[in-house]
């Protein structure tokens, strides 16, 4: 009983997990799903707006302000620097090289990574800085059945609910809005959409400041678990193999690619990792993808690319 | 030619960023690896401001070394070894008589070197970090590993276990586990451990986490069913905090967790809160306040702007930089008394080093009294000192909660000899007769 009661807490820490790195994962799929960039940046966005989150966060409550008040001033100011940052990287990056392939586009956005992993620990700091939005303790449920119950972290359920949220959000933006459906539009052939009356540029900067929403939300909830640092950037590397497992057109395979990362490599990293050594749970999200990529190169979610030759 | 564009930029990004100042003959130049962006940062930034700061004052308020006015560049290594090694060869031969020691804060960029500075005659400082086995001198004449290894580290956080258990006989049967960063640094205490393990009778089981450590959940998982009596924790960064965090998350006590000391420093405890009251850390001898020093600090730099600090001033880490930075320009000193009262080679101040021998009353002098015991390096011995002692954060601040303990050189010794000798075989090293150096 032990045993299963163990495997549970790994299966449903691992779940959670998954989500969180959804969270992460949605930036990017957004991105390439309107403009077929792949936005290596996506992690590097996540550590700006936590950090012009949390930093005048801490200013205004220093000031004084009360904390429900200081909230909703910090996340006006970091939706407004993402914002900003999306309309800098449409005009002086994108903008320019409009056309290009998207190897060019891809080799791009690795600039604008050091860049805003630099200008952010300019402009905010380099240190950590503590956010608690969310309870950091846990629940141990079924303590009835199990010898010190299932241990389910607050913080990753209330990623896991704010993820269920985001996602029905973009799903009625794409699908009940105006912008939404010209952002499809874009996505399915620019030509076209240039055709009929749709800007380029209008629609690139909404989908990055839409990336950068979502990077905003994610810095909530990584910045309560972790402290708001630079560490967060690695976090592209654990979306990664979400997005080749699910797809990189999905919003619903972003969620199932976390999921699977996530159970995967909790259970691998408890079952098989005191076996060989341990320490394996980052390399091994990437097993996961390659098998995935060997079935299914398009991904669980993704579209299929079949060219006419 | 915009891609040609894009690639240099992207090239001068991730180039390692060096400033460069205008050197004269009669300065000393020192060299300081530095990490004050990525995310071991928050770690590195005070360090390399204590280092920097102590430098300073000697500038400011003696004029230099004897004199002679050290000149010092900063190399981001972003704690990478491939870049730290970038910043070695781009620095090695600055000056008007070279690099007179490195100090790299990293074991990665620490073993990386270890094979270049006998080639290039220049010391490795590396103080409280590094090969253990280093503490040889015979084999290892270039590395001085000042003031404690990781091994003295393992031994004296198990003589504490001992002690708060009632004895070393109580550890029979007990579960230690190790939670360490996957790296070199994070191995380093493994041997150590496992023959306290062996002589002690205690289950030791070593667990890692990957670099930078934001994961653990599986790990502390698997503690909260293995209920070990305690976590040993050998952090680095995010990774120290995010330890806390998940051990407080499945309850496990913060009491029963011990850090080395580069995982006891206030950015290692801050981040967690709450949840890091009762944690518990060794002491590179030092903690965190204000000493004599400081007050020169604070009359000779802080006060004239000058200071690289900031909240920082006085905290653990600031104080190791300064600690470093005298033990470096202390050797410099030392090699002055031989070779005369100017710039000095990198293997003039291998001499210093080795003859270095600071005593408590020089140490009084120099305003470091209370934060480190006498030092005396020799040619067998490249390490100093064996002695730490034990600090715990009671929610704001580190308090001091044992004397020293002095490391059991009965285990110790032969470790360092069976490694030092194995490296000395793998590399071809023959072994320097410490009876015949003068």
């Amino acid at each position: 009983m032990i045993a299963f009661g163990q495997f549970l807490e790994v299966l449903v820490s691992g779940l959670l997990a998954g989500v969180l790195y959804s969270l992460v994962a949605l930036g990017f799929v957004l991105i390439f799903k309107a403009s077929g960039v792949f936005n290596f940046a996506q992690g590097a966005m996540v550590l700006l707006a936590g950090l012009a989150l949390v930093r005048s966060l801490d200013f205004m409550v220093a000031k004084g302000l009360p904390f429900w008040a200081a909230i909703v001033i910090a996340l006006l100011f970091a939706a407004v620097v993402m914002a900003i940052t999306a309309w800098m990287v449409e005009r002086f990056v994108l903008g320019p090289l409009i056309n290009q392939d998207g190897l060019t586009l891809f080799m791009s956005t690795i600039g604008v990574t050091f860049m805003i992993e630099g200008g952010a620990q300019m402009l905010f700091g380099s240190d950590v800085y503590p956010l608690r939005l969310f309870p950091s303790d846990a629940w141990f449920l079924f303590e009835g059945s199990f010898p010190g119950g299932i241990l389910v972290s607050k913080i990753d359920v209330w990623g896991g609910l704010i993820a269920a949220v985001l996602v029905v959000g973009l799903a009625l933006f794409f699908q009940k809005t105006k912008t939404g459906r010209a952002l499809r539009a874009v996505a399915d052939d620019h030509a076209a959409a240039q055709s009929v009356g749709i800007s380029l540029n209008w629609i690139w900067f909404i989908v990055w400041l839409v990336a950068g929403l979502v990077a905003l939300v994610a810095a909530t909830v990584w910045g309560t678990k972790l402290g708001v640092q630079f560490s967060i950037t690695f976090l592209a590397l654990k979306a990664l193999p979400v997005l080749i497992i699910g797809g990189f057109t999905s919003v619903p395979g972003a969620i199932v690619g976390g999921l699977i990362v996530g159970a995967g490599e909790k259970l691998a990293e408890a079952y098989l990792g005191p076996f060989i050594g341990g320490g394996i749970e980052y390399w091994f999200a990437y097993v996961l993808a390659l098998v995935v990529l060997m079935a299914r190169p398009q991904g669980l979610f993704g579209e299929r690319i079949i060219e006419r030759i | 030619m915009r891609k040609l564009t894009l690639a240099l930029a992207a090239l001068a990004l991730a180039a390692p960023a060096v400033t460069e100042p205008a050197l004269a003959q009669n300065e000393q130049f020192i060299p300081a690896l530095v990490y004050r962006t990525g995310p071991y940062a928050p770690n590195g930034i005070p360090f390399a401001n204590g280092v920097a700061d102590y430098w300073t004052l000697l500038n400011e308020r003696d004029g230099g070394i004897n004199g002679v006015k050290i000149v010092f560049e900063e190399c981001e290594t972003g704690y990478a070894t491939d870049k730290g090694v970038e910043c070695y060869e781009r620095l090695k031969g600055k000056g008007p008589t070279g690099a007179a020691y490195f100090s790299p804060l990293s074991t990665g960029i620490t073993f990386a070197l270890t094979d270049k500075v006998p080639g290039d005659k220049i010391p490795l400082l590396t103080m409280g970090y590094g090969r253990s086995e280093s503490r040889n001198g015979a084999v290892f004449p270039w590395n001085f590993i000042a003031v404690g290894s990781y091994w003295t580290a393992a031994d004296v956080a198990i003589q504490h276990i001992a002690k708060e258990l009632g004895g070393f006989d109580k550890l029979k049967g007990k579960k230690i586990s190790l939670v360490y960063h996957d790296s070199p640094y994070g191995k380093e205490p493994i041997a150590a451990l496992e023959a306290r393990a062996k002589l002690n009778g205690f289950d030791f089981k070593a667990i890692p986490v990957t670099h930078p450590g934001v994961e653990q959940k599986s790990q502390w998982l698997a503690i909260r069913q293995d209920r070990p009596d305690y976590v040993l924790l050998w952090g680095w960064g995010v990774m120290n905090s995010t330890s806390i965090k998940e051990a407080a998350a499945v309850g496990f006590p913060r009491e029963k967790v011990i850090g080395v000391w580069w995982s006891g420093a206030e950015p290692d405890v801050t981040p967690a809160g709450e949840q890091s009251a009762g944690y518990k850390a060794l002491m590179l001898q030092h903690g965190p306040g204000k000493f004599a020093v400081h007050a020169d600090l604070e009359k000779n730099v802080v006060s004239k702007g000058k200071a690289a600090a900031k909240e920082d001033f006085a905290q653990v880490l600031y104080n190791r930089g300064l600690i470093n930075s005298m033990i470096g320009t202390e050797a410099i000193r030392t090699a002055m008394k031989k070779y005369g009262n100017k710039p000095m080679t990198g293997e003039q101040v291998r001499w210093g080093f080795e003859n270095l021998n600071l005593t408590a009353a020089r140490i009084k002098e120099l305003g470091f009294e209370g934060m480190l015991q006498p030092l005396r390096f020799s040619c067998e011995d490249h390490q100093g000192a064996d002695v730490a002692r034990m600090q715990q954060w009671d929610g704001k601040a580190w308090k001091t909660i044992s004397d020293y303990y002095k490391a059991d050189d009965s285990i110790l010794a032969p470790l360092v000899k069976e490694n030092a000798a194995k490296y000395a075989t793998e590399k071809k090293i023959t072994a320097r007769d410490c009876s015949k150096e003068s």
